[in-house]
């Protein structure tokens, strides 16, 4: 199929028609007689969404989300590629389990799904996986992360970053710290304590992004920052890059939109690792995003069955799904708030993120050449959650209800309409 | 009032009126006839997922002086980990026609998923709800301070408190601080640092790491249990260290006002927190709170499930 977009608003604000044949941007003239016209007037374009950080939960857990119904979720939120996190069963740290998960992706065929390499052999922290088969296999994986878990042994840790050098891969760390973090339920601070909820102070997070930039420095890789939600981390970040430490950092959006205010009612639904910080984190993860300090948005999209949510908060699941609100709540938080623009987005939701997993054919301009990975949203429009409506398999959105700007109307991946019409 | 989940549910009025009931309760039980009819075919299941024979008792004792039936429903280890869901054992007491829940669990907040959710439709009272609050003893430790230290006063006015121990996992404590200083009390916390909660500065409350500075400024002071995993966490060096610093001992009794009350919310460890010659002295209430504690339950239970009025008492 073939598609003449026409009067679409470039991510630089501009004005312009796109011709797609082929999987590629093509001029117009080379268009085939029989393409389809969609009138793209007053609505914003951008290169398809890049997602470095998703629960997809198979192998193991399909009753909560399997690599169809998340690449559905994916193409619905705009994005045309996410990055499947290693934490299944089994876990991703053979060359066989993510070429698994990447061909479950091809078949879908609706995104580019990119596994995440484990870094320790079944999250245990303790022995190195199989990082280069895995980097070798037909995943080519390049990104790895324990996520859900820290790499906390230091000198596991300075083993990986080096490792990975071999072939320009990255290790993105889950920053907590364990014994400081037992049990822990909730962000550390007035709130927790009347809550009587045990809490996770900001400081097990930030010691462990320091380390971990130090040792990124002293080894000369690369090192991202999954999900930072404190504002002290977010001077170390900013600190780090002054001195040229190859680091990168992301933000989920609902840390750039919720406070540990919505535990008060003991809803697990907001229940999250990391926890909901503060308002004073929340503004200064906004300013640190809007001046580049913090590189992308990351979903960390971690659906999880009813039951796990419906219970008492100390023994509910943590996690949210985000993939079909993640755009939105960007656009609520960064570009209703004058803090960004969309050429901005463009670059935080994909260009940056494909950049730092080195996803070819993703990120790219929307430029004659380039494979058409697309995204449309009518940012004039609002719309609002509801949970029972949503691709994902799972309900554990905490926006349900939520009025949100920004309708994603239109998905192209490798010239393919995904999602629209 | 529809719940008794936290103090923050109850108004400075409400709290006066449940102790005022407590009181006529208290009067009439002491009375020929113990027993009132004014619950009488109404059903309050004990809910408790966690150990605790006293306050289970209290609340069952109470529920009968009422004319209640009572259920006892024994949920130990009641979570998603160890086989029926709170919310499934939620509906199948709503199946039951139970009218209250009175429910004691080890998760914080427990007793707000019963009470938000469409789960079931009765009264949700709250005893004790893992290191969250424990409404009911803060209650009947009001009550208690208001008949010895009130001098006839509705509320607790200008009265001095200590509350001395572990606050950081204390539900007494939270539940107290939140009672006391809305009644009018001045309310003093004694701890070592390690044992108070992020935040404690924020509280409408002074915090003393001295208990021999704080003893003979106060009115009351209550000691609180000091639990035996906490020994394994260290929050403090040793047992015998926490004892010299923060237990109530024959030395500190002495040092105390002549008029001043000791109170524990039980069970006490004897020899840690308090030693036995204190806990046993004159001076302490101990044992009256536990007494004090079915009055206050049985007013919580009236005023909760709306009962008949009580002859010639409150209406």
């Amino acid at each position: 199929m073939s598609y003449l977009l026409k009067n679409a608003t470039m991510p630089n604000g501009s004005k312009a028609d796109l011709a797609i044949h082929d999987s590629h941007f093509v001029p117009e003239s080379s268009l085939p007689k029989d393409h389809q016209v969609i009138d793209l007037a007053g609505k914003q374009v951008l290169p398809g969404l890049v997602d470095l950080h998703t629960h997809l939960r198979e192998p193991g857990f399909e009753e909560s989300e399997t690599v169809a119904t998340g690449s559905l979720s994916a193409v619905r939120g705009g994005f045309t590629a996410i990055s499947a996190m290693a934490n299944t069963a089994p876990v991703a740290d053979t060359a066989g389990v993510v070429e698994q998960v990447y061909r479950l992706g091809q078949a879908a065929g609706l995104c580019d799904v990119f596994p995440i390499g484990a870094v320790t052999q079944g999250l245990n922290g303790q022995t190195l996986s199989e990082i280069g088969a895995m980097a070798d296999s037909a995943a080519r994986v390049r990104v790895f992360s324990d996520d859900g878990k820290c790499v906390f042994d230091p000198l596991i840790m300075r083993r990986a970053l080096e490792y990975v050098k071999k072939f320009d891969g990255v290790i993105a760390q889950h920053a907590q710290e364990p014994t400081l973090t037992q049990d822990a339920q909730m962000n550390e601070g007035e709130i927790s304590a009347q809550l009587g909820l045990k809490g996770w102070p900001a400081v097990a997070e930030e010691a462990i992004i320091a380390r971990d930039v130090l040792l990124a420095e002293h080894t000369k890789s690369r090192l991202h920052i999954c999900h930072l939600t404190t504002a002290g981390g977010v001077e170390i970040i900013r600190w780090a890059k002054a001195r040229g430490i190859q680091v990168t950092a992301e933000v989920t959006p609902h840390h750039l939109l919720l406070t540990d205010d919505y535990a008060k009612n003991y809803d697990p639904i907001f229940k999250v690792n990391p926890p909901l910080r503060l308002e004073s984190d929340v503004l200064a993860l906004r300013a640190g995003l809007a001046d580049g300090t913090i590189d992308i948005v990351a979903t960390d999209h971690a659906p999880h069955s009813s039951e796990s949510k419906d219970c008492e908060w100390s023994v509910a699941s943590f996690g949210m799904v985000g993939l079909e609100t993640a755009l939105s709540i960007v656009i609520k938080t960064m570009v209703e708030t004058g803090a960004m623009t969309y050429a901005d987005v463009a670059d935080r939701l994909s260009i940056a993120p494909a950049r730092i997993a080195r996803y070819e054919n993703h990120g790219q301009p929307l430029e004659i050449g380039n494979v058409a990975n697309l995204t449309v949203v009518d940012t004039a429009s609002n719309w609002i959650v509801d949970r029972d409506l949503m691709s994902t398999r799972s309900k554990n959105t905490p926006f349900h209800g939520f009025e949100l700007p920004g309708v994603v109307t239109h998905t192209f991946f490798n010239g393919k309409l995904v999602f629209g019409e | 009032m529809k719940h008794l989940l936290s103090i923050n549910d109850l108004s400075r009025d409400e709290a006066i009126l449940i102790l005022d009931t407590a009181a006529e309760l208290a009067r009439i039980s002491d009375g020929p006839m113990k027993k009132l009819p004014t619950l009488r075919g109404r059903t309050i299941v004990n809910l408790f997922a966690e150990d605790s024979t006293r306050t289970r008792i209290s609340f069952e004792a109470a529920a009968k002086r009422l004319s209640a039936d009572v259920i006892n429903f024994s949920a130990k280890g009641s979570s998603l980990s160890k086989g029926e869901s709170l919310k499934d054992t939620a509906q199948t007491l709503q199946a039951m026609g139970a009218d209250a829940v009175v429910i004691r669990h080890p998760a914080s907040g427990a007793p707000f998923r019963l009470a938000d959710n469409q789960w079931m439709s009765g009264a949700v009272i709250n005893a004790g709800d893992g290191t969250h609050e424990h409404p009911s003893q803060a209650l009947l430790d009001a009550y208690t301070m208001r008949k010895h230290l009130g001098k006839g006063a509705k509320d607790l006015a200008g009265l001095r408190v200590a509350i001395v121990g572990d606050i950081l996992h204390s539900r007494v404590a939270r539940s107290n601080v939140l009672l006391l200083t809305k009644l009018g009390a001045h309310v003093t916390l004694v701890a070592p640092p390690t044992l108070l909660p992020f935040g404690v500065d924020s509280w409408p409350v002074t915090v003393s790491y001295d208990l021999d500075l704080v003893i003979p400024q106060v009115d009351a002071i209550m000691m609180l249990r000091i639990q035996q995993e906490r020994m394994h966490e260290i929050f403090f060096p040793s047992a015998r260290e926490y004892s010299r610093y923060f237990g109530l001992n024959r030395d500190r009794v002495n040092a105390l006002n002549p008029n001043a009350i000791i109170m524990h919310p039980g069970p006490m460890n004897r020899g840690l927190e308090i030693t036995a010659d204190a806990a046993d002295s004159a001076r302490s209430v101990i044992v009256e709170q536990v007494s004090n504690g079915v009055s206050v339950r049985m007013a919580i239970l009236y005023l909760l499930l709306g009962g008949a009025p009580i002859e010639g008492g409150i209406n």
